[in-house]
């Protein structure tokens, strides 16, 4: 397995930070928006962005974690099943401005589970998407990002991880690439 | 990622440990799923699934029929006494009959014990077992379960004793093993004649005095007496069961710890349980009920997902 950081550490607190200026850029103070991370890689986002805009706007803002295993679109289609993990909204979204947030974004598949799973929570006024990574041209489903980390060129065997401090012990972002590939 | 090492749901006795912290944990989420303003997820709406209630029951096939509901699943129901058993038809028959117009699983309540695990093995549909004769009611079992986890932590190393008909009780089987493998310590407790006798092979202690058996637990679970079951008398008067087995306010106060007390319903109040006990503070009757649909709304889930596609 070759394997290639896209994002270390510095570049990666640049990318989160810039992250947060584009999203005050379009929320100005989040009074009507929330963040959403989906489970399980998404939340992680959701957190560290979270301190930074705090630290930023000196408010807080409002997030929650939403589980999408009851949504997929691939139950029975898999060898084991999925164990979920928890959702913790304790808001109400109807007419809420909601930035979805995810670490990874590349088939797109699970972003439309996310959209489904988060109608059960109420109307929404709008709902945006923020990825960390954007694996460009490897979608299935029509679904764009409006924040994107990074947009990177992947081939379809080649896995994309995101590591954190807190769990991985170190920010980046690496890419494995299997030796064998054509 | 894990799976149930079933195929159906027939009995506890069946299940490992992980097997039942599985259904625990994913019914964590479906408890979270029912509690939302829209409490439904469209899981298996591509799976049909068939209700069929060979016997009287009320609160159990509504509790499956709305589990299947929120997972989105297509639902059809029977019961034996508006259908063609009645006319002489094998139950076998009938199955294949209600499969041929493909049905992916079959949920069924039979008198006869046994008659879940005789159908798992002569069709191709998952089968859970919501109660057979005298046997096993293993969704049941696991809300109880669930129900003292959720209220005490855990169910590993706690005290647990059954009082009633046990000789007559699915409840009661299918608790014992499902208490058991979590680690639990399970007493029963009633009248000599409704003890099995040779309940105290399956590990479990036997008491005939309620009090005692109170002092010692950390949850009551009262049954009903299933008049229905008995063809003999077991005891000369339910007043008198009643004086000696029936769970007062006066009693439960008098203990030295507080219990928790759980009821599988239909409660008949007065008899195994006054009202004032059932509508106390330490009755979790009610959140049996909530959590029963979580439950099985996780065990069908959990069954679905190993249907061929």
């Amino acid at each position: 397995m070759e394997k290639q950081t896209i994002l270390n550490t510095r570049h990666f607190e640049l990318t989160l930070n810039r992250l947060c200026y584009e999203l005050i850029e379009t929320h100005s103070d989040f009074s009507n928006t929330v963040l959403i991370g989906l489970q399980p890689r998404g939340i992680n986002v959701v957190k560290r962005l979270k301190i930074q805009l705090e630290a930023i706007l000196k408010k807080e803002i409002v997030c929650g974690n939403l589980d999408i295993t009851f949504y997929r679109d691939d139950f029975r289609r898999r060898e084991k099943s999925i164990i979920p993990s928890t959702t913790n909204i304790d808001f109400v979204i109807e007419n809420k401005n909601v930035v979805l947030i995810d670490d990874v974004l590349y088939t797109g598949r699970t972003i439309r589970s996310g959209l489904d799973a988060l109608l059960a929570f109420g109307r929404p006024n709008k709902v945006e998407l923020l990825t960390l990574i954007d694996r460009r041209f490897q979608r299935d489903l029509p679904i764009q990002a409006n924040y994107v980390g990074k947009a990177i060129d992947t081939l379809l065997s080649e896995r994309v991880s995101v590591e954190w401090k807190e769990i991985e012990g170190e920010d980046k972002i690496v890419l494995y690439t299997p030796e064998n590939n054509g | 990622m894990d799976n149930l090492s079933v195929e159906h749901l027939t009995g506890i006795k069946d299940l490992t440990r992980n097997d039942i912290e599985l259904i625990f944990k994913t019914a964590d989420s479906f408890k979270e799923v029912i509690n939302r303003p829209i409490k439904k997820v469209p899981s298996l709406r591509d799976i049909t699934i068939a209700n069929l209630f060979f016997e009287n029951s009320t609160r159990t096939r509504l509790s499956f029929e709305l589990a299947e509901k929120r997972l989105s699943a297509d639902v059809i129901n029977f019961s034996a006494s508006s259908s063609s058993v009645k006319k002489g038809e094998t139950l076998i028959d009938t199955v294949n009959n209600i499969l041929a117009m493909k049905v992916d699983m079959v949920v069924m309540r039979h008198p006869n014990p046994g008659a879940a695990k005789f159908l798992s093995e002569r069709i191709g549909a998952k089968v859970v077992n919501a109660g057979d004769g005298t046997h096993e009611h293993p969704t049941q079992a696991l809300l109880d379960a669930f129900s003292i986890r959720e209220r005490l932590g855990s169910v590993e190393g706690k005290k647990v004793v059954i009082v009633g008909d046990i000789l007559h009780s699915r409840v009661a089987l299918s608790n014992i093993y499902c208490l058991q493998k979590l680690g639990a310590e399970v007493m029963v407790c009633g009248p000599t004649t409704l003890i099995p006798k040779y309940i105290h092979e399956l590990g479990v202690k036997v008491e005939h005095n309620l009090r005692a058996a109170l002092e010692w637990c950390d949850v009551a679970n009262m049954l009903r007496i299933q008049l229905e079951r008995q063809e003999i008398k077991y005891f000369p008067s339910l007043r008198e069961y009643s004086m000696q087995f029936g769970l007062t306010k006066e009693i439960l106060d008098s203990l030295s710890k507080e219990i928790i007390v759980m009821h599988p319903g239909p409660i008949n109040r007065g008899v195994e349980i006054t009202s004032d006990v059932a509508d106390s503070k330490q009755s979790v009757i009610l959140q049996q009920v909530e959590n029963g649909v979580a439950i099985r709304m996780a065990v069908i889930y959990l069954l679905a997902s190993k249907i061929d596609r």
